[in-house]
């Protein structure tokens, strides 16, 4: 019988792909008259308003109850709609964390005061989220973090630093994952994850300029910041059970294959305007379409397991591993392939739109994950270590 | 999960041993596992009810089509479930399929076990007695073929999309299901064979290549199941993408998996040969890679639409 039978083809349900032409309308308007160059940026491009849009136009906590303000549709849904937003390159940084992990985390883990304060808002788009996990001493090894919250007679105080926080300097909360007992040698056991309000006294966040010029992360620095007893999420001490079900929210959509398709999508417009048809151009075109075609129907498919109400830990691993490596082979073969072509002008969009998509491609397989770290999953997955 | 593929599995899994693929891979008589198979109804799984057959959709004998290549069974099974399926009058015994211009030899995969070929020449669809020359690869079942005119034995108007295209989803359902196996034979030896005092399976260089693997296993699974989603006869796109992604994943799966296994994987005696082999062969058969690829780069420069517009709704 067959291995890794979990992952299957499936499809979108029809009442889910009811829901594409509203969404694609709205896209559409962020989109128009903004060049490749910018559109490529997609889920680093902040826009609150665009997210306050999305949210009044029914696309945020699309998952979620409708009691605390949701739509109670399944992943399929949210599958549709982030496939439209990302499929043109809508800018859509403001609320992505916050729809994405931050609500199913509180849904799941919260508290019932939590839920009715925070999932509401978050499916209005009015409050933004990111995710305090690396630190300076803890990338790929996040049990290692040093950062404390010790109790108080209140609640908690926290000290230490973040890094590398996408979104932090435009985010209203983070959601940290926290030292609150032991040492980093004791590894999974003592982490707890709290919310941090990020206009407290004694956090400072610093911006991180990135080498395209962009401002998206952020060093934040924690001093005695003093938080309410309600800030714990879930349970003392299950930060990382938590963080693991949280992670398989954030590997497993469809953000892992279309990092690149702006710029593929600009490149195939400049081919037929050339009118380009040689045999090693169709191969390449081909090949491209094959695998997008293919990844889109691995995504489905672990949007499905996610639809069955499970945590596709392995699954979601296996779909980012093989779709960032695409979304990064992509700009490699299209610069090879218009610079082999010296007398077919590439206009000075698509030259800005592949330079920066060549320039940022090694985050695709750093953030959410390295490369690494998957395949170590995914390895696991398989019966070895 | 087809209802079908477990008391298929089972009844493969019995008739069809290594034992035994190796037997007529060597020249030895197939008519035993023919007949067993053919016993069984399965040929006709993809017949429509009303000539007889089981009616099955494409995308539940998918399922099936992997099962043997996971048992890398020595007889054109699938192939002759297809033939089949398009002949209102198909003769006994086992059908090979071939796509081929005039004067140019083709392989032919199960060329020598085959008793017929349903062949796409020129527009049209023959039944000619399988005739060719031993290709003198190794265990190959494979024979080389050529049809220099029009053979006579007319049967019918070539099928929409043309017999290649469902001979190379076909051919990608094989891969998978070769690959699916590889993949568990891999992973289990890495867990077995010990070096420096610990699996192999432990070392974190080994977990990585073998990760990928599973990726490309996978890959290949829903690729086949893409070709086989919709009739018989399956659009160029839908073609093109299972067997372009197959084909690909092929010759890496077969790389890595003797990379792990080391010496013993080259050997004879050990089945993952019987693996890799088809997986190289199947790869060429019906269109390599490439050859899908620019059918499929010519059919979408040809459209206006986005990219993930384009594989949404033309998949």
């Amino acid at each position: 019988m067959p291995v890794f039978d979990t992952l299957s083809l499936a499809s979108l349900p029809q009442a889910d792909e009811a829901i594409r032409p509203a969404i694609r309308a709205i896209a559409a308007e962020a989109a128009a008259a903004t060049g490749a160059d910018r559109r490529a940026r997609s889920w680093q491009g902040y826009d609150p308003a665009f997210s306050r849009r999305l949210g009044e136009a029914g696309f945020l906590g699309l998952t979620l109850p409708e009691h605390y303000g949701g739509h109670g549709r399944g992943p399929f849904a949210r599958f549709v709609v982030v496939e439209e937003l990302l499929g043109i390159g809508a800018p859509v940084a403001a609320h992505w964390i916050a729809d994405r992990q931050s609500a199913p985390l509180i849904l799941n883990f919260g508290n019932e005061a939590q839920r009715e304060f925070y999932l509401p808002r978050i499916a209005r788009g009015e409050i933004f989220f990111c995710i305090g996990m690396s630190e300076p001493g803890s990338g790929s090894d996040l049990a290692s973090v040093r950062t404390r919250a010790e109790r108080t007679e209140s609640g908690w105080r926290v000290n230490g630093q973040k890094i590398w926080t996408s979104g932090a300097p435009h985010c209203d909360y983070m959601i940290a994952l926290l030292r609150t007992s032991g040492s980093a040698e004791d590894r999974h056991a003592g982490l707890s994850q709290l919310i941090i309000d990020l206009k407290a006294p004694g956090v400072t966040i610093r911006p991180i300029r990135d080498l395209a010029g962009d401002e998206h992360f952020a060093e934040v620095f924690f001093e005695d910041v003093d938080l309410p007893a309600d800030a714990l999420i879930g349970n003392e001490g299950d930060g990382w059970k938590q963080v693991t079900a949280e992670l398989a929210f954030e590997r497993s959509g469809p953000e892992r294959i279309y990092s690149s398709v702006v710029l593929l999508d600009a490149w195939v417009r400049h081919l037929q305007a050339v009118g380009r048809d040689d045999p090693a151009t169709l191969a390449l075109v081909g090949d491209f379409t094959a695998r997008l075609g293919v990844l889109r129907a691995m995504s489905i498919a672990c949007t499905a397991r996610l639809a069955a109400g499970e945590s596709p830990v392995t699954e979601a691993s296996l779909v980012k591993d093989l779709g960032t490596a695409f979304e990064q082979q992509l700009p490699v073969a299209i610069g090879d392939d218009l610079a082999a072509h010296p007398d077919q002008a590439v206009d000075a969009e698509l030259y800005r739109t592949l330079l920066y998509v060549t320039h940022v491609a090694p985050s695709f397989s750093l953030r959410g994950g390295t490369r690494e770290i998957l395949r170590g999953i995914i390895a696991r997955g398989m019966g070895l270590r | 999960m087809s209802e079908f593929l477990e008391p298929f599995e089972r009844m493969i899994e019995s008739l069809s041993p290594p034992a035994t693929v190796r037997a007529i891979e060597a020249g030895g008589e197939a008519g035993a596992l023919w007949n067993g198979i053919a016993e069984s109804g399965f040929l006709d799984a993809l017949v429509p009810e009303e000539r007889g057959g089981a009616g099955l959709p494409l995308a539940e004998v998918c399922a099936l089509w992997q099962a043997l290549g996971r048992h890398a069974v020595p007889l054109p099974v699938g192939e002759t479930m297809i033939a089949r399926a398009l002949l209102a009058d198909a003769p006994d015994g086992p059908i090979a399929l071939a796509s081929a211009g005039p004067g140019a030899a083709t392989v032919v995969p199960f060329g020598r076990v085959a008793r017929h070929v349903l062949l796409e020449f020129g527009g049209r669809l023959c039944l000619v007695e399988a005739s060719g020359e031993e290709t003198g690869v190794a265990g190959s079942l494979a024979a080389r073929m050529i049809w220099n005119a029009a053979p006579a034995e007319v049967v019918g108007a070539a099928p929409d999309g043309g017999l290649r295209a469902i001979a190379a989803v076909l051919r990608a359902a094989l891969i998978a299901g070769a690959a699916d196996r590889l993949t568990a034979m891999t992973a289990a030896y890495a867990n077995e064979r010990v070096q420096f005092g610990k699996p192999i399976g432990k070392q974190q260089a080994l977990q990585q290549q073998m990760a990928v693997m599973a990726e490309d296993m996978v890959a290949c699974r829903i690729a086949a199941q893409l070709g086989c989603a919709g009739a018989l006869q399956p659009g160029l796109v839908a073609a093109a993408t299972a067997k372009s992604i197959a084909s690909t994943a092929a010759a890496r799966l077969a790389a890595t998996a003797h990379a792990v296994h080391g010496a013993i994987g080259i050997s004879e005696e050990y089945d993952l040969q019987l693996y890799t082999r088809r997986l190289h062969e199947w790869r060429l058969a019906d269109g390599s890679e490439t050859y899908w690829n620019r059918l499929l780069g010519a059919a979408r420069l040809g459209d206006a639409r986005g990219s993930v517009d384009y594989v949404r709704e033309a998949l």
